[in-house]
């Protein structure tokens, strides 16, 4: 199995706070394959950002084994062998759109000329091209969340780790970057670990869908898509998209995802 | 909101407080006009008495002409380099205050790098900071001036000292809470970086910390001079705005304290509006949205 990119073997984690122990991630097994795209969905507290955190070693597990690239997370993450994208878009503000795409590159010690030539590129890759010398503040929630990925892009890492990266954005937006997501995918053939609470975009999104379910939290289902990996809008009213739609909901709800 | 629109309210302002001032100004001269009538044994009358509480000699409270008068006098008149110029004692109060500031800002910033980035100084020293600013600076001015004069340091640099240790205070705190302003997300995604500590702070904490700065600035240059006035009284009333405060009151001049205070009170908010625009400056450049309120 030296084509996946995350394995996770029995991987539990733990927080101690005040009100006892409690169990972020408990059992978890899994493994994403090169060039997958992988949607981790479930209710609050079911552990998917946890389990992303400890993908970007941002937490460490309590107990079990994780992978990624074959080496330790903090082996990886010294590597720099992913891009994060966060919930909320994190601009730096005193740094136009350009700077704040070139931050990784400053950090990693890559040379002026070949900044400037990633920064154009990704900017153009995620539509940006024009903006270079903008502020985050004259830009639309979208546009931000679109130079964040950038931003997450431009080194170039094989793995893209997105937390919810669309949650804040109403509902015209989020679709149409979902489409500019696939057809980013698709040029780039990266790997994508995806953070998110909304069934339809998993559903549109992934070629694999892992539903969790919280307390403690654990994967309650795994679900293969079988769309095609071309996908316009219109593919959500069709017959098996609503299909893994449904089987994703009976997953929630076998993990009691909606109890209260 | 544009100048135009807050200039009838400033003067509104302005006109009540000359208008109460001159009030009082009557009010509180008129017991010694009275005595001096009744001593003359002659009779005053109301337009007589109030001409004559607003052009005393020493005056319980000056009128605000009285004051105007003596500061043209001694500002605009008299040679810069007179022993009674107030720009001359102007001068050696801003000289201590302006290196007090420094040496205040340096330290303070120093301190709260230290702070932020070292666990055993977070615990340490912030409760000495603390501490420093409950001894009473009155109290301890004239230790400093003591001491350092008997290692032979005498002049500028004890009453600067005493500045820095009003000055650096503001600075510690705003800039411990600057630099600790990042939220978790920018400070995630520098270590999804792998960023090291230095770039951490070059690239995220120092500019995060940028607004936290200039405002505790403006207060630290505020109360720079308040030092460095405090620091001049203990010295006997050598020279200094502090020396013609004191000076005044040994005589019973109040005219020429009103003045020094008044001279005082311009200067520190020329110093402050000096680095309220250098705030302004730096935040613009900083990209700041330009109607963005400055924290």
């Amino acid at each position: 199995m030296s084509q996946d990119v995350v394995s996770a073997n029995d991987l539990s984690l733990t927080f101690e706070t005040n009100d006892g122990p409690v169990h972020a991630l408990s059992g978890v097994n899994l493994s994403v394959g090169k060039g997958e795209f992988v949607s981790f969905i479930g209710p609050s507290g079911c552990g998917k950002t946890t389990f992303l955190r400890v993908i970007a070693d941002l937490e460490k597990p309590t107990s079990g084994e994780i992978r990624v690239n074959g080496v330790e997370p903090e082996e990886a993450r010294k590597a720099r062998a992913y891009g994060y994208v966060f919930q909320a878009a994190s601009l730096y503000p005193w740094r136009t759109i350009e700077r704040n795409v070139g931050l990784p590159l400053e950090i990693m010690g890559y040379s002026v000329a070949e900044t400037q030539q990633r920064i154009a590129r990704t900017l153009e890759l995620v539509n940006l091209t024009g903006f270079e010398k903008k502020y985050p503040w004259q830009l639309s929630g979208g546009m931000q969340q679109r130079a964040s990925i950038a931003r997450a892009l431009a080194f170039d890492a094989d793995l893209l780790l997105m937390d919810e990266p669309f949650g804040a954005l109403d509902e015209i937006v989020r679709d149409h970057l979902n489409e500019q997501l696939l057809q980013l995918w698709a040029k780039t053939s990266k790997t994508i670990c995806f953070v998110t609470h909304s069934i339809p975009e998993a559903v549109y999104l992934s070629t694999k869908i892992v539903v969790m379910s919280p307390r403690p939290g654990r994967v309650s289902d795994v679900i293969k898509s079988t769309l095609p990996k071309q996908r316009p809008l219109e593919i959500r009213e069709s017959a098996e998209f609503l299909k893994i739609a449904h089987r994703v909901r009976e997953g929630l709800r076998a993990g009691h995802s909606y109890d209260e | 909101m544009n100048a135009r629109g807050k200039t009838i309210p400033v003067l509104t302002v302005i006109s009540v407080i000359v208008v109460i001032w001159y009030a009082c100004v009557v009010w509180m001269n008129a017991p010694f006009e009275y005595d001096k009538a009744k001593r003359a044994g002659v009779e005053i009358g109301f337009s007589q008495l109030v001409s004559n509480t607003m052009s005393q000699d020493r005056p319980v409270l000056p009128a605000a002409h009285q004051i105007v008068e003596e500061m043209y006098n001694t500002i605009v008149l008299k040679n810069i380099t007179s022993r009674r110029s107030l720009v001359y004692h102007g001068w050696i109060t801003l000289s201590a205050t302006l290196l007090g500031f420094i040496i205040g800002t340096f330290l303070g910033v120093v301190l709260a790098v230290g702070i932020v980035h070292n666990r055993a100084m977070d615990k340490s020293v912030m409760p000495w900071v603390i501490a420093s600013q409950t001894i009473p600076i009155l109290a301890i001015a004239p230790m400093i001036i003591v001491v350092l004069n008997a290692v032979g340091l005498s002049g500028l640099l004890p009453k600067a000292l005493i500045s820095t240790y009003l000055s650096f205070f503001p600075v510690v705190v705003g800039m411990v809470k600057g630099l600790r302003s990042p939220d978790e997300a920018q400070l995630d995604l520098m270590r999804t970086y792998s960023a090291s500590s230095a770039q951490t702070f070059w690239k995220l904490r120092w500019p995060s910390s940028m607004p936290y700065l200039f405002t505790s600035l403006k207060i630290a240059i505020a109360i720079s001079l308040v030092g460095a006035i405090v620091g001049e009284l203990p010295t006997g009333a050598v020279a200094g705005l502090g020396a013609r405060l004191l000076a005044g009151s040994y005589y019973g001049q109040t005219i020429q304290i009103w003045s020094a205070l008044f001279t005082a009170a311009i200067l520190a908010a020329v110093l402050v509006m000096i680095v309220g625009v250098a705030h302004s400056y730096v935040l613009k450049r900083m990209g700041q949205k330009p109607d963005g309120t400055a924290a």
